[in-house]
């Protein structure tokens, strides 16, 4: 699939579930996989870094 | 056969590898994301799937510890529990309840002014370390060496002004190689552990680059890291320690979500699944 920001062909492993960030190779936006039924995988732009992230 | 959960918000490396552990001894695993679940003052266990016990693995602290008051609300046993997330998440509550059993802790200064913590700067001296009292990967951790830093340190946080930017926790510099070590825990025991070692800089966070390189759990580290671990409610831990030069293994923070993609790579034990083990073990 291309990547919504910047349209550059995006290589989403098979196993990537959903819930996992993808980034595309091109621009660099991070994407979180929101869908994925067969090779059908939807994309919401991931979260930033908040203040309270971390261990 | 026990069903268990792994409550995430961003599915990383760790969250993966516990749930195919989980899986290969054979257990019922449902993976659950808290950005998309909401519940009510009537939710029940049985309109979710979180199974007979949760391993609560977000990234986001706040989201974390409120996810975990919400499944203790409906009885859901959830590891870690609310007060040791609590304790742990906040530096100022971890560095009290240390002193208060006797664990070798840094010395450390809290005041809730600019104009005090400026005060303890001075009247304590230089060098001294700020943190904010909650946050991780060593953001906002400074090395303070002379009165113009701490200043223009305190400066800045009166112009963030977040709600905790108006407490000020000021910790002693320890004396150590520049190196110090993450030891996870598991149920009170020390399973693995790791130096991280500064890249040239003053932190050793491995979210910032620092190398890891195992580290034998010698037993004073061993009993160390029980009697932390205890102190703070037990559960899933990374309790980091420094190599004081004159009073030896000092407890400096106890992380409640454990990161461990780097060490499982080099430890002895199967880190992940040592975590499912215990999950499943203390489903009460």
């Amino acid at each position: 699939m291309n990547c919504p920001e910047c349209d550059a062909n995006m290589n989403i492993p098979e196993d990537a579930a959903v819930g996992e960030i993808v980034s595309c190779g091109d621009c660099g936006a991070d994407y979180e996989i929101s869908k994925k039924e067969g090779s059908n995988i939807e994309l919401k732009e991931a979260e930033t870094v908040g203040e309270d992230w971390g261990e | 056969m026990q069903k268990i959960c792994i409550v995430f918000d961003r599915l990383r490396t760790e969250e993966k590898l516990l749930q195919k552990n989980a899986e290969e001894l054979g257990y019922e695993t449902s993976m659950v994301d808290a950005k998309i679940t909401s519940f009510d003052t009537d939710s029940k266990p049985e309109n979710f799937e979180f199974g007979d016990v949760v391993l609560e693995r977000c990234v986001s602290y706040y989201r974390g510890l409120h996810f975990t008051a919400c499944l203790e609300f409906m009885d859901i046993p959830v590891i870690n529990r609310f007060d040791v997330a609590n304790t742990c998440g906040n530096k100022m509550i971890t560095s009290m309840l240390l002193k208060k059993n006797n664990i070798p802790t840094p010395k450390t200064y809290f005041s809730f002014s600019a104009e005090t913590a400026l005060d303890n700067f001075e009247k304590v001296g230089y060098p001294l370390v700020i943190k904010p009292i909650i946050g991780s990967w060593g953001r906002s951790v400074m090395p303070v060496k002379d009165k113009d830093t701490a200043e223009a340190v305190i400066e800045n946080r009166q112009v963030t002004d977040g709600p905790q930017d108006r407490i000020y926790y000021l910790q002693e510099m320890i004396d150590r190689p520049p190196r110090d070590i993450r030891v996870i825990t598991v149920g009170d025991q020390a399973i693995s552990a790791m130096y991280r070692k500064s890249s040239g800089g003053f932190k050793t966070n491995i979210a910032l680059g620092a190398d890891p390189e195992l580290c034998e759990i010698t037993k004073e580290m061993e009993d160390l890291c029980e009697k932390t671990s205890k102190a703070v409610g037990g559960g899933i831990l990374g309790i980091d320690l420094m190599e004081d030069k004159e009073k030896g293994l000092v407890v400096h923070e106890v992380n409640n979500t454990v990161e461990f993609k780097g060490l499982v790579k080099v430890s002895k034990k199967n880190i992940p699944k040592e975590m499912i083990d215990y999950a499943i073990h203390n489903i009460k």
